[in-house]
């Protein structure tokens, strides 16, 4: 019973006694529950080679996908630019979950609106839902650019942005010089990351296009990082700090630090931050343009290279020790400014604490899982500690990624075990970690419940997880740590490290059994 | 009398919006209680029966309103010659939005509003020609239409329509009720084409339920908005009409029907004259080619 003067959270509530016979009643008596035994067994198949098997051949159903849909990347790369509202095309439920997707993740509020499709406007397109919707939302929130994206409905029907937009201006709802960039995002297609690029690529359309007559390259003696869906907001932080210090004039191109950071005094900021469109620009004029997270920035890729002409280097995330010196080197190179003693100094630590390290990961097997760039990061990260990857998946990665992960893997003696699965799902992932157990799994807050199912097969099956990645649900704060760069690595490895050491105090802590090892000392 | 949902499909600008209406004012005149739903976003499968331009549609009208909740069912539902009752579906423009999807919401409505709960003995739903996703198929899905009438004619082009519907059939009939209940042939007036359509009936399982001839006064009609039973009564056509009305109020025959393949339907066709053995020999070459072997 619940009492006025002790109030009692769900657990350890539901332990008392009156609450187990309630459920075991429920389950009993309402739920024709199967069999105990029965139910034992089935959990136990499902922990097997013969069902990984069958497992590997499901072809029509995905079971935890480990990605989101196009236009929550496309809300979160609007939300990057200076006084940007992010406007979907489309049912409002959609606009829902990406708000309360990022609210969880980033603990912030998340300005973002959709134009309300509702079953009128699938029959006849969704014309006039744009007409108010970019009438009203510009009256009521005041944002100097509206950036837009669509849900499946939208694209379902073959609703045309362009077309609306200028119809809009047309017919007076806003003024013809009011920017306006737009990109589909069916979330039927790709993923995320894809919806990110798409609007970024918008945006980056919308203001260069047709101004590039006195565009010249290196003009302005700048270069622009393209981060990619990014949610780290320390990488961000990073990327600024490490190029200030180099001296190197940049624009980080779409950076929401400010707008997922706000301070709590008082005042509410519907926008703070990000990049300006003066800064769009003028990023033709760039020396070039950096793209953080390749493997997802194809069509950015196409624009920069064909419209702005700029020779677009190519490298890696710059993520863990040897991306992190390349990605240095390239931008000393193209702007013939040299790596200062501060970083050289930051990296001299990282590698020290690699040193301290070592001998505690090396050799220890992790699977991951992510978005494409971000394992294959954190992958080539875990190679230079001496630590094993040996499942790697990537839902929304291409035989592209795929590719290229398994060079990086060739590269390393500590990659000779390790496959990767490209569109493979979390319940895939599952089944691995039950066939062939890792040490750790390193991935977002959904590896929490392939924990508890390795647990529930006992204690020696159990598959800690390390929480890198996006998104991050059930821990506080992480969102605003740092995975790219030397400050980055050394996150990562402190993150990998203590879990390496939590896990050994919990293994150790049995007085008289295992205490021999509860070391003070690590 | 249980009420019975008819559907009738066929290729585009055979006739099916000026048989359906013709027929319905058959059964009218019978005394039977008949509703007219049109599925397409021309919306004009009432204006003979109205003598109307268009009916206001179910989704014009929502438009109007704001949504479909807005409405009620008197707002949409006309009544016409010998009380026969007209909805029309409506639909977007071409080119924009989704016209599959308002026949679904349109039918959806008239379901909620009861429409169907009045004292009927007919629906019939005329569906757009072209059967192009599933929302025109919504008046076949479960628990409505249970009876399909195919309007074509001996062309070779309405043939190869009637046999991608009765396709489509086959996959509602082996899950539901609906069944092929036969072909009208509308005449074109090609050669021997009643003998063609009851020989294509045969091969899909079915019966060609009537052969209407051409009639000029079907058009005469038309011109004022009107069937040629109301017109005309006394026209050879308007007993033409009843005759086929009587023949659906009396069929029995609901067939899951067999459709055929590109090559027996092509073989029927040149059985007939109607298609010529393919040549082989001419097949991808230009007319220039063709002009230096007729030279060597």
């Amino acid at each position: 019973m619940q009492v006025v003067e002790d109030i009692k959270p769900s657990y350890p509530l539901f332990r008392d006694d009156q609450y187990k016979d309630m459920l075991h009643n429920k389950q009993q008596l309402f739920e024709e529950r199967i069999d105990e035994t029965k139910l034992a067994e089935t959990f136990q198949w499902t922990t097997t080679v013969e069902y990984q098997e069958l497992n590997f051949k499901r072809e029509a159903l995905t079971i935890n996908p480990a990605k989101a849909c196009q236009p929550l990347g496309a809300v979160l790369c609007a939300l990057g630019f200076e006084k940007t509202l992010p406007y979907v095309h489309g049912s409002q439920g959609c606009v829902a979950y990406f708000r309360t997707y990022f609210n969880r993740h980033f603990k912030e509020p998340i300005s973002c609106v959709s134009d309300s499709m509702t079953e009128d406007a699938a029959v006849f397109g969704g014309q006039k839902n744009m007409y108010d919707g970019l009438e009203n939302a510009l009256a009521l929130y005041k944002p100097d650019m509206i950036a837009v994206s669509t849900t499946c409905m939208a694209e379902v029907i073959g609703d045309d942005l362009n077309a609306f937009i200028n119809n809009t201006k047309k017919e007076g709802h806003i003024a013809q010089d009011y920017p306006v960039p737009y990109a589909h995002t069916p979330s039927f297609v790709g993923s995320h990351v894809t919806g990110w690029d798409n609007m970024f690529e918008g945006i980056a359309r919308y203001f260069t296009l047709n101004y590039m007559a006195d565009k010249k390259v290196g003009s302005n003696g700048k270069i622009n990082i393209v981060p990619g869906f990014e949610t780290y907001l320390g990488n961000f932080r990073v990327i600024h700090r490490m190029l200030d210090e180099m001296g190197v004039a940049h624009t980080l191109m779409s950076d929401p630090t400010e707008v997922l950071d706000t301070p709590a005094d008082g005042e509410f900021r519907m926008y703070a931050g990000g990049t300006s469109m003066a800064e769009v620009k003028d990023a033709p004029n760039a020396i070039t343009t950096f793209l953080l997270q390749p493997m997802q920035l194809e069509k950015t890729k196409k624009l920069v290279e064909t419209t702005w002409t700029h020779e677009v280097p190519k490298l890696n995330i710059p993520m863990g020790l040897e991306w992190t010196d390349e990605w240095l080197m390239k931008v000393s190179e193209v702007t013939g400014k040299p790596i200062p003693a501060s970083l050289a100094k930051e990296r001299g630590r990282l590698v020290d604490m690699m040193t301290d390290s070592h001998t505690w990961l090396h050799g220890k097997k992790f699977a991951l899982y992510g978005d494409p760039d971000f394992v294959m990061g954190m992958s080539k990260f875990l190679l230079e500690l001496g630590a094993e990857p040996i499942h790697v998946l990537c839902n929304n990665g291409s035989k592209k990624w795929n590719k290229a992960m398994q060079k990086v893997l060739a590269d390393s003696p500590y990659g000779a075990n390790c496959k990767t699965y490209p569109g493979a799902d979390l319940w895939h992932m599952r089944s691995l970690v039950f066939t062939e157990k890792p040490d750790f799994l390193i991935g977002n807050s959904y590896g929490k419940f392939i924990q508890r199912d390795t647990l529930h097969k006992g204690k020696e099956f159990e598959v800690p997880l390390i929480r890198l990645g996006f998104p991050i649900f059930d821990r506080h704060h992480l969102h605003r740590m740092t995975t790219l760069g030397y400050e980055g690595a050394m996150y990562m490895l402190t993150t990998l490290v203590n879990a390496v050491l939590e896990r050994l105090d919990e293994e150790t802590r049995g007085m008289g059994t295992t205490d021999y090892n509860y070391d003070l000392i690590r | 009398m249980a009420l019975r949902q008819c559907a009738i499909y066929g290729k585009g600008g055979i006739g099916k919006s000026t048989t359906t209406q013709n027929l319905v004012a058959g059964l009218a005149e019978l005394g039977k209680k008949v509703m007219i739903v049109g599925c397409d976003p021309k919306a004009d499968s009432t204006r003979l029966i109205l003598h109307a331009k268009a009916q206001n549609s179910i989704m014009e009208m929502a438009a109007n309103a704001g949504s479909v909740e807005d409405l009620e069912l008197e707002d949409v539902m006309k009544v016409g010659y010998r009380d026969i009752k007209c909805v029309e579906s409506g639909g977007p423009e071409p080119g924009v939005g989704c016209a599959g999807r308002g026949v679904i919401t349109a039918i959806n409505f008239l379901e909620e509003e009861g429409a169907y709960e009045e004292d009927l003995d007919f629906v019939f739903y005329d569906v757009l020609g072209d059967v192009v996703c599933g929302g025109f198929a919504m008046p076949i899905r479960e628990n409505k239409a249970q009876e399909i009438y195919i309007v074509c004619s001996g062309e070779m082009m309405a043939m190869y329509a009637a046999n991608n519907i009765a396709k489509g059939i086959v996959k509602y009939a082996n899950s539901g009720g609906v069944r092929l209940a036969g072909l009208i042939c509308n005449s074109r007036n090609t050669a021997r084409e009643d003998e063609l359509i009851m020989e294509l009936a045969r091969q899909l399982g079915t019966t060609m339920i009537h052969f209407v001839p051409r009639d000029n006064v079907v058009q005469r009609a038309e011109i004022r908005r009107m069937t040629v039973i109301e017109y005309e009564p006394t026209a050879k056509q308007a007993q033409e009409y009843r005759d086929l009305a009587n023949k659906i109020i009396n069929n029995k025959n609901f067939v899951i029907p067999t459709p055929i393949t590109m090559d027996e339907l092509e073989e029927l066709l040149m059985s007939f004259g109607i298609m010529e053995e393919e040549d082989e020999s001419i097949i991808g070459k230009t007319a220039a080619e063709e002009s230096v072997a007729v030279a060597a």
